[in-house]
């Protein structure tokens, strides 16, 4: 058959991340920093609703923008978190992780040729649905010297008569970064001036080590221009239950549900069941979890220091993304030799964009146990790459 | 830092100090002063070792025991729970709301050392009314740590 696949699919790259993956699995005694995701188990009493609901035999269909339910605990923690208010009803889409609501955001609002601004190094998922979507990605780099936050100058330079959105990754996959409130009214300026759009993804906002996480909706007229992004899978440590959900004005939410309900009909049922006890029971996990966080990636900070390894302080997150320029390593000959020599995976920053070169992703979503067995491991490979220079 | 400190201790007393400051993202001078305070004022009261005595060859007994009492005026159950603690083979003693009065713990060589104890010390104790002992058969959890399991990482080795 002539043409099978679509040329749009087939032109998009396959994530580095893939990759990388792949020569992984093949080693079965290597430690790996490489993981996206909490170490921690979903905490008990959240399972157990899940597990409760089965047993109540809650197996069918949920409405499609998801429980209503849900839907008002999402509101009210939207609210206590951020201060930010959303109506359950015309506001509020529950949805199958974070990514699904990036994929049918951006759906929802692009019309070919739109450009759609995308800072990296970011997660890999923006720039391939802002292509299935039939916008036009323009890439943002974000600098190490800025700490990888977007600054109202880079903004401002991006935006052309065709911009219409601009997704805003933080705190950031792979960098760590984080955006403060300052940081963030500089570049709403901006935003508010150009009129444009915004898809704030914030799955991380729990997870921040300095001062309290700031949404850009609650910036002085943010909120009507801005899809706010978030879900369970970091903050609860819920991944594999792939539930995330979008807030937004009611006109873009409307077309957003009617692209969920076409393709994915509604959540997972048992994820929602179990996502309204996190929501009203679990403050406590989240903090807990946050703290040991914050030890590991102090431990990491001080590790690197002492290894005289070029590195800003993250403070979002649990990424720390330090700079191996100084070894005349691409990243990816940098992680690949680690990998070889040592038996310790990390991700090179390339994986989240061409400027992410000459920076690894190194996560701390590890017991401290097993950090301390891998510094050990990188510690010996960095000092043979100095020695051999 | 005191509450971080302790939560962190109280699962592995033996982090090393230069860590500990590390992670708490504190001076190691502050952290040696705060221990000290903790253990003058007596809220670290030890560091002990958790132990699965299961996995030796060492033979351990141990069990709960409810115990009910008269109270003695002016006393309340302090004399009565002293007398009680006093024995090396106690390894604790709680006052209990509930059906009744203190629940005591003992570890002993064999079922015949512990039923020994009970009937010969425990209940002849004037102010002891009654016993119920319970022989523990397996702990699965003790002082927070599962003991039945190990933890495995089952994550992919690499995800976005």
């Amino acid at each position: 058959m002539k043409d099978m696949l679509s040329k749009q699919a087939v032109g998009l790259k396959p994530s580095g991340i893939r990759k990388f993956f792949d020569l992984v699995s093949e080693m079965d005694d290597a430690i790996s920093l490489g993981v996206g995701e909490p170490d921690f188990d979903t905490p008990w009493h959240i399972r157990d609703e899940g597990i409760y609901s089965l047993e109540k035999g809650r197996t069918f269909y949920t409405s499609n923008a998801g429980l209503k339910e849900l839907k008002e605990e999402i509101c009210k923690y939207t609210e206590r978190k951020q201060g930010v208010k959303y109506d359950p009803v015309h506001e509020v889409l529950v949805t199958v992780g974070g990514s699904e609501a990036i994929d049918v955001g951006m759906r929802a609002v692009i019309n070919p040729g739109d450009e759609i601004l995308i800072p990296q190094p970011s997660f890999v998922s923006y720039e391939p649905c802002a292509i299935m979507a039939g916008g036009v990605p323009v890439i943002i780099e974000l600098k190490a010297e800025n700490e990888f936050r977007l600054t109202a100058k880079e903004l401002e330079d991006a935006i052309t008569d065709k911009t219409k959105l601009l997704v805003l990754p933080f705190p950031n996959n792979p960098t760590g970064a984080i955006m403060e409130k300052k940081d963030l009214e500089e570049i709403a300026a901006v935003i508010r001036e150009h009129d444009i759009l915004v898809m704030s993804d914030e799955i991380y906002a729990e997870l921040t080590y300095k001062e309290k996480h700031v949404s850009i909706t609650q910036i002085e007229g943010m909120q009507e221009r801005t899809i706010l992004i978030n879900g369970f899978s970091k903050a609860f440590a819920m991944t594999g239950w792939r539930l995330g959900y979008a807030c937004g004005p009611r006109p873009i939410l409307e077309q957003m549900l009617k692209l969920h309900q076409f393709a994915i009909m509604c959540a997972p049922t048992t994820s929602q069941y179990a996502a309204v006890e996190a929501l009203k029971n679990g403050d406590d996990d989240v903090a807990e979890m946050r703290t040991a966080y914050n030890q590991r990636r102090r431990y990491l900070m001080n590790a690197f220091r002492e290894m005289k390894l070029e590195c800003f302080e993250p403070f979002g997150a649990f990424y720390i993304f330090p700079c191996i320029k100084e070894f005349g390593l691409t990243s990816e000959e940098f992680a690949e030799r680690l990998l070889e020599e040592e038996k310790v995976a990390v991700v090179p920053g390339t994986a989240f964009g061409d400027c992410g070169e000459g920076f690894l992703r190194i996560s701390y979503a590890y017991s401290l146990e097993n950090l301390k067995l891998a510094i050990g491991k990188i510690g010996a490979f960095i000092q043979r790459l100095r020695e051999h220079k | 830092m005191r509450e971080e400190l302790l939560a962190i201790i109280e699962r592995n007393s033996r982090i090393d100090l230069k860590e500990l400051a590390v992670i708490l993202g504190a001076e190691e001078i502050d952290v040696v002063n705060e221990l000290q305070a903790l253990e003058d004022e007596g809220i670290i009261c030890g560091y002990h070792t958790m132990i699965d005595w299961e996995k030796t060859s060492i033979e351990k007994v141990s069990a709960l025991i409810e115990v009910r009492v008269t109270p003695q005026r002016g006393q309340g159950f302090d004399n009565i729970a002293e007398r009680i603690y006093k024995y090396p083979e106690v390894t604790s003693v709680y006052l209990i709301s509930g059906g009744y009065d203190l629940l005591v713990t003992l570890e002993g060589k064999s079922l015949k050392a512990i039923s020994g104890f009970v009937s010969d010390k425990l209940s002849t104790l004037e102010s002891v009314l009654s016993t119920a002992t319970h022989f523990i058969l397996k702990k699965y959890k003790d002082h927070g740590t599962i003991l039945a399991k190990k933890y495995e990482d089952t994550r992919e080795k690499v995800t976005p």
